[in-house]
């Protein structure tokens, strides 16, 4: 395949590396500054399975590091964003997304559906969570954190090594650390950050090179300085990572991918009456479909503008590709406004239906 | 003996220097700790780890290189 020709063509990688990479799975938890970057990379280099935890849509905010975002995404679910993205980088890989919170409930269960996990979370209480459910789903952890104009990277949990809680024990007071949201970050930062845990990724599949374990690498962006500390492992720290144990739901359930959002094919949706369609696309967005009489409501104002809903209609939501329809469901379900259903297809392909099967 | 204290993250905010040297007699990284809280109080609460020869210390290890550097945790992401 061409698509990893600059792969393949390198000794040290050659097509059975290739392969190494095609058949990993990686999680990654957050797709902000460092998951975008992270995620831009992995997939490109075709990582077989990736997954993507986040439960935050996208803010303009975002947009001047999160590299994978632009406009038209607002106020979308970052993960599923990220998906509609990262498809069209390359659509041979599988790309599983999970708008959701990551927590003790369901930490443990997902991550063993991976191989190696990816921490691109922005808080310290995430941080400590996804370092013990590595540590009891025996998966090795790519760190990276950002302050400012420095950052931090190590492996942790692999091959028996040091875990976070060996570098720093216990979380900080909250508050007492702030976050890029509170104090800012210069951009480029996460995105050089981001980038190391990509390929301490790589280095992980492909057993290239000295992965960064029981290392802390530290970059400081102004003064181009890195600096290697080394970290021993502390196997009462680990301890306290596995006694945490009962706070985490281990059993190896299956994870549920499917977001239960209900979704149906626009032939189904027809099939019921009364309904109430609704076009969650920007304005000036076409081609519009006035044959189903929809109420306009993009995705970015849809909860200011809750009362324009039918409650005692069958809501069918569509978009342009069948993706924000799905974010919009997710919205009216946190509401508690239920018998809405997203259409798979996007506006073109309801059109089509609409011209060959009459409405 | 004559150390090179650096800071990172917003240690160094803190502290106002990037690095330092300061003067001191103590044995291990706990008395040296002590050395600092003195000179910065705001530091008692703040969470670090102290390496020394870029390795990570505990409080009983006892300090013998002139080069000590004190590191946060980052929240960011």
């Amino acid at each position: 395949m061409s698509r990893y020709n600059r792969h393949t063509i390198l000794s040290e990688i050659g097509q059975q590396g290739q392969d190494k990479i095609s058949n990993a799975k990686v999680l990654v938890i957050g797709a902000g500054g460092l998951g975008c970057p992270v995620l831009q990379y992995l997939t490109g280099a075709g990582i077989g399975t990736l997954g993507i935890i986040d439960f935050d849509v996208v803010s303009e905010s975002n947009l001047q590091r999160q590299v994978l975002f632009g406009t038209s995404v607002l106020g979308i679910n970052k993960a599923i964003a990220a998906k509609e993205r990262l498809e069209d980088l390359n659509n041979t890989i599988t790309i599983n997304t999970y708008p959701k919170r990551l927590t003790h409930k369901n930490a443990v269960a997902l991550f063993k559906n991976y191989d190696i996990i990816v921490d691109g979370t922005d808080n310290f209480e995430t941080r400590y969570l996804v370092n013990d459910a590595s540590i009891l789903a025996e998966k090795p952890l790519v760190y990276g954190g950002i302050y400012k104009f420095e950052g931090q990277v190590s492996v942790f949990n692999y091959k028996e090594g040091p875990s976070y809680r060996c570098l720093f024990p216990t979380p900080p007071e909250k508050g007492s650390v702030p976050n890029c949201s509170e104090i800012g970050v210069l951009g480029v930062l996460p995105g050089i950050i981001g980038t190391m845990q990509a390929n301490e990724v790589l280095k992980i599949i492909l057993e290239l090179g000295n992965v960064l374990s029981g290392k802390l690498l530290y970059y400081n962006a102004l003064t181009a300085q890195t600096t290697s500390l080394k970290i021993n492992k502390s196997e009462a720290e680990i301890e306290k990572g596995l006694n945490n144990k009962p706070f985490f739901n281990t059993l190896s359930e299956e994870f549920d991918c499917t977001i239960s959002i209900p979704e149906i094919s626009i032939k189904e949706a027809f099939k019921n009456i009364n309904l109430q369609f609704i076009d969650v696309r920007e304005s000036d967005e076409q081609p519009k479909i006035t044959s189903l009489n929809p109420v306009y409501l993009p995705l970015s104002e849809l909860e200011n503008n809750l009362d324009k809903i039918d409650s005692e209609k069958t809501k069918v939501i569509f978009c342009q590709a069948g993706i924000r329809s799905k974010s919009a469901v997710s919205i009216l379900q946190k509401h508690r406004i239920n018998n809405s259903y997203s259409i798979k297809e996007g506006a073109l392909e309801i059109i089509e239906f609409i011209n060959n099967n009459g409405k | 003996m004559k150390l090179t204290i650096k800071y990172f993250g917003l240690l160094a905010e803190l502290t106002q220097c990037n690095e330092e040297e300061i003067e001191f007699s103590g044995a291990n990284v706990s008395d040296l700790k002590d050395v600092l809280f003195q000179k910065y109080e705001a530091l008692k609460i703040k969470d670090f780890q102290v390496a020394q020869n870029n390795e990570l210390t505990t409080n009983k290890t006892t300090v013998t290189a002139t080069e000590i550097a004190l590191l946060p945790p980052f929240a960011g992401g």
